[in-house]
């Protein structure tokens, strides 16, 4: 009985700071400029269409280009000692220590037209190269300012979230059930297929989920690595509260649908972990 | 019995600059049960790791039907492992876990003539070989229970079946029932012998548990320190220990230090005794062993020795008594009661009596002191001060 009571200071912060402002959005949501109750804003947010369908994208191309990245480095870490995998860890989380936009900031100045890389490729004399052999003439890549960047940005940051779920359950299985596997005929590539993949599922589904919902919603790396030349649902929502289109309502609305697609998603998504044909999720 | 099927040859095994295992020699036959008997640490689950092809020795060939297969791996070994805590797939029903061996095999193409195609089971094969595992196992109607919906008991026999289904040449099983309680642990071992004349296949079986291994062995390899110390039939290592450890590890045993007269006499406490060992030199030391059931308790004066009645406990078939003789103390185990305190005879018949060499072993085991001086202290707390003191004296002593 005591114990219970420690947890009140939580659930008073929950109540305040979560559900709370929760209540106010589905409020807002559903409110006119005039006041009163409204469905208009969920109805003008057709125009909106397309960022909504450009964000899911990017935010999916994202969460599978951190799979495909990131489960084979969960993998390989999973099996390395104790020392390497101390190391290995502190450096997928050596970014994290250091602050989000500078972070962001730092790839700008990378992948800017007269940044490094661009500045790099100049100095090896490769776009002298390819003006030679194609008769074109370009003096930098167009990299930033563009849906790849964002992407590129989107996996930078989240990268650490899909290794590390991914590495915990891979880790945490029992060699026994892997030797297991291999007493009963199984192959390398058979064990992974057959006993690894599946026991590592949930950890993927974390994974998904800790690096889809903030890329989905993120406005910091459109803004910076996208230039505001690609818009995306976090831009949209930012602009309805703090810039020129000043319309909390509508902004609301689309945090609400973005909200309700979200949970729709992950839904779907655990609904695959449970059942027994786990690999469909990839 | 019949042909060797897998042979250990001068086997090494060193972890770090730990030596495990130690120029280990050993045959186990076809259709032989096999148990590797020995405490924690002896090297016993290691071996297993090496014939299932888990580990490969530092030094030392591992044959198989004749053939070295050091370097195959343990998805090409016609053996199969039934794992300590059972290893079943938790992702996978009982179905799917006995289905799983078969599901990696491939067999000759029956469709074609030159036998070299290679085509997987069919369903209807698969379905047919769990099903008749599932029978012998009595689990039927579990197909579709992941393991955690299971019980240990039955956790233990999927695990069985999920072995047995690839009709393996050998069966290789580490410490399968030590999760389990001591009736089921009981029962299972007799099903587990049962089993193995059943399918009639060579199981190699780790314990660290004795009487598991006299229930159920042909052959019993005693280890210890990655050594084998005996190995025999299940009588041979109770009644004819080869040394004090093996003595001690299987059974009760008292060991007393002795010195060999003559064939068939045998010395201690300054007396002779009649025994029916011979082969060793005149005047040479052994250990004596002698086991607590072939002690008769007769009046002081029938006795060939006469001691104290320290400790007596009541273990429902029988007591179990300490007997001080002079200082060393003996465990008896006797159907009549004795009370503490009382003098008593010992008569001893000569077969009573088992012989051993002196080993490296002699003089660490057989002892009981240590089991009434706990006693003591939890009944008399003064003693603790004594022993103190004692501990003491003797220290001075040596400076």
């Amino acid at each position: 009985m005591k114990n219970k009571w420690l947890a009140v200071p939580y659930v008073v912060w929950m109540a305040i700071f979560v559900v709370a402002p929760l209540v106010l959005v589905v409020i807002y949501a559903f409110t006119a400029r005039s006041g009163g109750f409204t469905l208009e804003n969920f109805t003008a947010m057709g125009e909106y269409a397309a960022v909504f369908g450009r964000s899911f994208f990017l935010a999916l191309i994202a969460t599978l280009v951190c799979i495909l990245l990131g489960y084979p480095l969960a993998y390989f870490l999973s099996r390395e000692g104790s020392g390497m995998r101390r190391i290995a860890t502190m450096l997928i989380m050596l970014p994290m220590w250091m602050n989000f936009l500078l972070r962001t900031y730092s790839w700008m100045s990378i992948l800017e037209n007269t940044g490094l890389l661009n500045t790099f490729f100049k100095s090896i004399g490769l776009f002298a190269l390819l003006n030679r052999t194609f008769g074109t003439n370009i003096e930098y890549f167009h990299m930033i300012n563009t849906q790849g960047a964002i992407v590129l940005g989107m996996v930078y940051n989240f990268l650490p979230f899909m290794i590390l779920p991914i590495y915990t359950v891979i880790e945490k299985i029992d060699y026994r059930i892997i030797e297991a596997a291999q007493d009963l005929g199984a192959n390398s590539r058979q064990v992974f297929r057959k006993v690894i993949f599946p026991l590592s599922l949930p950890g993927v589904l974390s994974g998904i989920t800790m690096v889809f919902v903030p890329a989905v919603s993120t406005f910091a790396i459109p803004r910076l690595l996208g230039g505001g030349m690609v818009t995306m649902l976090g831009d949209l929502i930012e602009a309805q509260f703090m810039g020129s289109a000043y319309n909390p309502y509508l902004g609301s609305a689309i945090s609400l649908v973005m909200m309700v697609i979200v949970l729709v998603c992950m839904a779907v998504m655990n609904r695959f972990g449970e059942g027994e044909e786990g690999a469909v999720v990839l | 019995m019949s042909k060797e099927l897998i042979r250990l040859r001068e086997c090494c095994m060193a972890f770090d600059d730990e030596q495990v295992l130690n120029n280990l020699n050993l045959y186990i036959n076809d259709k032989e049960f096999l148990t590797l008997l020995g405490p924690s640490g002896c090297g016993k689950t290691t071996t297993l790791r090496i014939i299932g092809g888990f580990t490969t020795p530092t030094s030392g060939d591992v044959l198989f039907d004749g053939v070295r297969i050091n370097a195959v791996p343990p998805y090409r070994r016609q053996i199969n492992t039934v794992f300590q805590k059972y290893a079943l797939f938790p992702h996978l029903n009982v179905f799917e876990n006995i289905a799983f061996g078969l599901r990696m095999k491939k067999i000759p193409d029956p469709a074609d003539p030159s036998g070299r195609r290679m085509v997987k089971l069919s369903e209807a094969e698969i379905a047919k070989r769990v099903d008749e595992m599932l029978e012998i196992i009595s689990l039927k109607g579990f197909e579709h229970r992941r393991p955690d919906a299971l019980s240990g008991g039955q956790q233990q026999r999927v695990a069985i079946a999920r072995a047995l289904v690839n009709q393996p040449k050998v069966l290789l099983l580490d410490e399968p029932l030590g999760a389990l309680d001591l009736k089921l642990r009981k029962d299972m071992q007799i099903e587990l012998k049962k089993i193995q004349q059943q399918v009639g296949i060579t199981f190699v079986y780790v314990t660290h548990d004795q009487e598991e291994a006299l229930t159920m062995s042909d052959t019993i390899v005693v280890m210890d320190k990655g050594s084998i110390q005996q190995i025999g039939t299940p009588e041979d290592i109770y009644n004819e220990p080869k040394n004090a450890f093996v003595a001690d590890f299987i059974g009760e045993s008292n060991i007393i230090d002795g010195i060999m007269v003559a064939d068939g006499l045998v010395q201690m406490y300054g007396k002779k005794f009649q025994c029916v060992d011979s082969g060793f030199a005149p005047g040479e030391p052994v250990d004596v062993v002698i086991r607590p059931e072939d002690i008769d308790i007769v009046p002081v004066e029938q006795g060939q020795l006469s001691g104290t009645v320290t400790n007596v406990t009541f273990k429902g078939m029988q007591y179990d008594i300490i007997v001080d003789f002079r200082g060393f103390k003996w465990l008896i185990q006797t159907t009549d009661h004795s009370p503490v305190g009382a003098k008593i005879g010992v008569k001893i018949d000569p077969d009573g009596f088992h012989i051993m060499k002196k080993s490296q072993y002699s003089g660490k085991f057989g002892d009981y002191s240590s089991y009434s001086d706990e006693y003591d202290e939890l009944s008399d707390l003064d003693t603790d001060d004594e022993s103190g003191e004692d501990a003491a004296e003797d220290e001075s002593h040596e400076e």
